[in-house]
């Protein structure tokens, strides 16, 4: 049954992403993986930007903290292994290991949670040419594992709206630091004053 | 600093608040000399667009002295500058097509969302426009932090003054882009509702751009008178049946483009609750487009329609078998004014448009909340509010 929707969902031109039954999509990769469940987000953004330096900016996995909203901070170890680390209400925080598990120049990282860390997650980032001078597509699709217990209320309560917002604002921001340098902000105090509002 | 902030519906106060800072790299800080009420303020004023949040400093019409920049601005402290009330980045796809008010860039990431929803993909920034287009603080107010002010200011020569050059900011852009939406041809007869500022300079650039005629509809005497004086022909809606009017007046054929700057009116869109529109459905009220219907009932065939009047939900009744019988054409939006601001203050500097003449009443910043209820309640004869700090 559930095989039957994602068939039909990947005969159309679109993402899984985008198919309907987004359940039978999250089962099916959890299977893949033998999690016990799996959640799919994905999200598309054209970024005005060569590809190759897109690519490079963020294969260099310290720069992602600088528009990841949640995320502190991504410690790298070596080419391949990342730590990182988000941090949570009352001093603690949440953090795992990841692996680039693959790597082509200029097209694709993609990067798996491994053993032992507080969420299971993978992640995909596909780079390609938009039509001619348009700049780059950048696909962002992340798997993850919804943890339960004290860290899935930690988490819950830290990200506070649904991970598919989360990736589009955080994909947002990737776009305005690549193309203007900078991340749009009005948030008060610091960048707009207020007048009271009792 | 002191700034005019929203409290509520009909309340709007002076308060001291903080003063802005650079933020961004790319950010300068204005001293206002000069700022407008606008139009669309009094749909804020009215509380017809939802998002805005107590304390929120509104105004997008202003210009001032720069006094600081950030490392990434291209201004310099101590030039005078008029800001475009549509913020804009210069480095996205749409900047780049001079699309400014599709800016991709300039609405911060988390507020975006609400456009999106409501629209499909997100609004651009603005100043003192609600969070829906960023959230950013306003003009109405003794300082101002610019955004991408590299991008966005014009620097204005000492010797034109503030009231001959405050109106780049917005509705005299706002004004000509209408007309240039209008495609104009010799011959053409083009029919203007709304004798406000917009209507006003949309008139003079219809005329400008070699409209052979410009028709124009409010039920203002005087703000009908000024569009007289300005070489338009005028409509009273009060005493004349519009479309009738129109019919005659051309022959049986009808305008050849019509404009509409009016805009939603009084009735504007609600909704419940902004943020849960993300999961749920959006609850859009209707907005009220009697304009906006006869103006296309009003359009000749083949004729053009331009919509620089602010709409921002649903259309109840919106008469798609006229604009399909009649193969109208439609052109709208925020205006683009970052693309007119070098023609437009060259045309100002050589003294081929005027836009003093619509300014009836000049406050003190301080006087602002008096400023709205005037602009509100006595529209006939406040056309356009200008106030200056001191
Ligand atoms: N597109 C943009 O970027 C942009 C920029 C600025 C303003 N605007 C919008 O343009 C519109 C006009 O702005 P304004 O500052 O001139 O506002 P305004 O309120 O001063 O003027 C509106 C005029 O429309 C007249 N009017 C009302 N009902 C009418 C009818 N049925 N027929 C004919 N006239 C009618 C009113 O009497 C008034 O004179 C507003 O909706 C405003 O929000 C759009
Ligand atoms: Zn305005
Ligand atoms: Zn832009």
């Amino acid at each position: 049954m559930s095989k039957d929707h994602v068939e039909r969902a990947l005969e159309s031109d679109a993402p899984l992403s985008a198919a309907v039954h987004q359940r039978d999509v999250g089962k099916e990769a959890a299977e893949e993986r033998g999690w016990h469940e799996a959640a799919l987000v994905g999200r598309s953004v054209t970024i005005n930007r060569p590809r190759a330096e897109v690519y490079a900016f963020w294969r260099d996995f310290r720069n992602l903290a600088r528009f990841l909203e949640n995320i502190e901070r991504v410690e790298v170890g070596d080419d391949r292994r990342s730590h990182w680390v988000i941090e949570a209400p009352a001093g603690r925080t949440v953090e795992w290991d990841s692996q680039i598990v693959e790597d082509e120049p200029d097209s694709l990282i993609a990067w798996e949670s491994l053993q032992g860390g507080d969420i299971k997650n993978t992640g995909r980032i596909e780079f390609s040419d938009a039509a001619p001078g348009r700049g780059t597509l950048v696909t962002a699709t992340i798997v993850y594992d919804p943890p339960g217990g004290d860290i899935g209320k930690l988490i819950a309560k830290l990200f506070q709206k649904e991970p598919k917002v989360q990736a589009r604002r955080d994909l947002r921001r990737f776009k305005q630091l690549m193309e203007t340098g900078e991340i749009s902000t009005s948030a008060a105090p610091d960048a707009g004053p207020r007048g009271s509002f009792s | 600093m002191r700034a005019l902030t929203w409290h509520g519906k009909h309340d709007v106060r002076m308060e001291t608040v903080p003063d802005p800072q650079i933020v961004n790299p790319r950010d300068a800080i204005i001293k206002v000399t000069s700022t407008a009420i606008c139009g669309s303020d009094l749909h804020l004023y009215d509380s017809y667009i939802p998002t805005l949040q107590r304390g929120d400093i509104l105004g997008h019409e202003f210009m001032g002295e720069v006094v600081e920049t950030g490392p990434g601005s291209t201004l310099e402290k101590g030039q005078r500058v008029v800001v475009p009330f549509v913020i804009a980045c210069g480095q996205c796809f749409f900047c780049e097509h001079q699309q400014y008010s599709a800016c991709d860039n300039s609405n911060p990431a988390e507020k975006a969302d609400m456009s999106e929803v409501l629209y499909g993909y997100p609004m651009t920034g603005a100043f003192g426009y609600s969070h829906l287009t960023g959230g950013y603080a306003g003009g109405q107010a003794e300082f101002v932090r610019v955004p991408y002010s590299d991008v966005g200011p014009i620097v204005i020569p000492y010797g034109l003054e503030d009231d001959k050059v405050l109106f780049l900011s917005d509705i005299l852009p706002t004004g000509w882009m209408a007309a240039e939406n209008c495609e104009i041809e010799p011959g053409d007869t083009v029919a203007v509702w709304g004798c406000g500022p917009v209507g006003q300079f949309a008139i003079q650039s219809a005329l400008i751009m070699g409209a052979h005629r410009v028709i124009a509809i409010d039920h203002h005497s005087h703000r009908l008178a000024l569009a007289k004086s300005m070489g338009a022909e005028i409509i009273n809606y009060h005493d004349v049946k519009v479309r009738e009017a129109l019919t005659e007046m051309t022959g049986g054929i009808g305008p050849d483009a019509v404009i509409d700057a009016v805009g939603m009116e009084s009735h504007g869109f609600t909704i419940d609750n902004i943020l849960d529109a993300v999961k749920t459905t959006v609850k859009l009220g209707t907005d009220r487009t009697h304009v906006l219907r006869e103006v296309i009932m009003a359009c000749r065939k083949g004729g053009r329609v331009s919509i620089p009047g602010v709409y921002g939900g649903m259309a109840d009744k919106f008469p798609i078998g006229a604009l399909m019988e009649k193969g109208l054409s439609v052109k709208t939006g925020q205006t683009h004014v970052q693309k007119y601001l070098p023609q437009l203050l060259e045309m100002i500097g050589e003294g081929k448009i005027d836009t003093t003449y619509i300014i009836s009443h000049r406050l003190p910043l301080e006087d602002a909340p008096k400023g709205y209820k005037m602009f509100k309640e006595q529209q006939n004869e406040v056309t356009k509010v200008v106030l200056k700090p001191d």
